[in-house]
């Protein structure tokens, strides 16, 4: 699977929005709604799933869809 | 001071998922005790328990998402909260949201995220422990969680005393009306505990029913087999109305909340004082202040657990406090079906003691096979009694030594 479809997979679980409604533009707050705490699972769920730490300053930076999926991309093991 | 009237009730426990079952079964005389399956014999050395079994909530009170984020006593207390209030009516006009509240009882909040988390916390560190954790198990998030679906923002918070908690919040809840602080109050209690370490706890206290291989039988109050509690998850809520303003908008009057005793033993962490010096006071505090005379009360619903030195030390209590009159009163424990719901007990069985008002029918204590001699009241043995009552007394006694009484009356114009 590819790192963006993993992404859209653990966001959906996550939020219960159907897979096929998240795109890479799709915004965690503007678009899903998510608050703070949610963004903090979120990327808890991230970080188990790709073996990937995300320090608390960047996670504010991780807007969208594509802003994971590149983070995740240039930081994977 | 303000009348306070009860207008919606609802239940869940091991007898059933709504208001509607729970009361059926406890009057068939069912139990709702199980064995506990698929667990680890060595971990658990109790495996009976009054389970509620089938329950999903709701997605109109918790959306998915937040359904496993929250304990499963938040999601009984949401489930009963709307049962209550559909039933009493009083969301359906225009009201006043700072003048309706909740104060609900629990004993130990959500264990079972807590018992789970403190694993994850252990062995993967805490950057694992999620945030929702806090929210999740914290004792008053029960109510907030009402306040939050129903948009109640009055006197809003949890009570916490063992196995006494709802029976307190019920006695707090009635208090914010009878003073007009509250035109209306979300009571009880809910509690779900039934995970290994509150198990092994009550296990080593030496508290709970062995009888594993038995567990229809297991909880039998003032039988002389009896050998402790067994216990059981669930919630009862009632919707608590100053009773003019309920009759000002046509609601339908249950029965109301006359009176409330609240004392403490003040002599043994887990054992009832013998003599009753803190349960004989609270009892008589409930019928002094609703100004009834003790001849006048016909049912009471024990806390009755099925240990073997509560149901004497109650017993005792009860004749001392209504002498000759005792042996006219009808005492019943339905923890003898629904197992004990600890900080739940006093909200279920105060829905119990609203149906037996409202329907003439007293249900049983049942596996009441042989009384104790130090256990020489009317049980109500096996099968449910009729009789119109117009008073009905609920007692909850918790560890710490407190006690709480309240007393319903049936509703007369």
């Amino acid at each position: 699977m590819e790192v963006q479809d993993k992404v859209i997979k653990i966001v959906s679980d996550a939020t219960k929005v159907d897979a096929g409604n998240i795109k890479g533009e799709t915004n965690f707050v503007d678009d899903l709604n998510l608050d703070s705490l949610d963004m903090v699972e979120m990327m808890m769920k991230m970080e188990e799933e790709f073996g990937v730490e995300i320090p608390e300053d960047k996670t504010e930076e991780l807007k969208t869809i594509n802003d994971v999926t590149n983070f995740l991309k240039a930081n994977a093991n | 001071m303000n009348r306070v009237a009860i207008t919606g009730i609802s239940a869940i426990c091991g007898t059933g998922n709504n208001l509607q079952e729970v009361w059926e079964n406890l009057i068939k005389g069912k139990s709702g005790i199980s064995a506990i399956e698929n667990v680890d014999e060595n971990m658990w050395p109790v495996r009976i328990a009054g389970q509620v079994k089938g329950f999903q909530i709701s997605e109109d009170l918790l959306e998915l998402k937040e359904q496993s984020r929250y304990d499963r006593f938040i999601h009984f207390a949401l489930h009963c909260a709307d049962e209550a209030l559909k039933q009493s009516g009083l969301l359906n006009e225009k009201f006043d949201p700072y003048k309706v509240g909740s104060i609900l009882g629990t004993g130990l909040g959500g264990f079972p995220f807590m018992e789970a988390t403190t694993l994850t916390y252990h062995e993967r560190g805490p950057r694992r422990v999620s945030p929702f954790f806090i929210p999740s198990f914290i004792p008053n998030m029960a109510t907030g969680k009402i306040s939050m679906k129903w948009n109640l923002r009055g006197v809003n918070y949890t009570v916490s005393s063992a196995c006494a908690s709802a029976a307190h919040a019920i006695g707090a809840g009635a208090t914010e009306i009878m003073l007009g602080r509250q035109d209306a109050m979300v009571v009880g209690g809910a509690e779900a505990v039934l995970t290994g370490l509150p198990f092994a706890g009550f296990a080593a206290m030496k508290a709970l029913s062995k009888r594993n291989d038995d567990p229809a039988k297991a909880s039998r109050p003032f039988d002389r087999d009896r050998d402790g509690f067994v216990m059981g998850e669930g919630a009862g809520v009632l919707i608590l109305e100053n009773l003019e303003k309920a009759k000002a908008r046509g609601a339908k009057i249950l029965a109301e909340v006359v009176g409330f005793g609240a004392t403490a033993d003040a002599y043994h962490i887990t054992a009832p004082h013998p003599e009753g010096e803190g349960t004989i006071p609270c009892m008589q505090q409930a019928l002094g202040m609703a100004g009834v005379k003790k001849e006048e009360v016909e049912y009471i619903n024990a806390h009755g657990t099925s240990t073997p030195v509560g149901d004497i030390a109650e017993t005792k209590a009860i004749k001392a406090v209504f002498g000759e009159h005792a042996k006219n009163l009808d005492v019943s424990s339905t923890k003898s079906a629904t197992g004990h719901l600890l900080g739940a007990a006093g909200g279920l069985e105060s829905v119990v003691c609203v149906k037996a008002l409202i329907e003439g029918i007293l249900p049983p204590t049942i596996n009441l096979e042989n009384q104790d001699e130090g256990c020489d009241l009317n049980y109500v043995p096996n099968e449910a009694k009729k009789r119109d009552i117009r008073f009905a007394l609920n007692n909850s006694f918790g560890f710490g030594g407190t006690n709480s009484t309240t007393l319903f009356k049936k509703y007369e114009d």
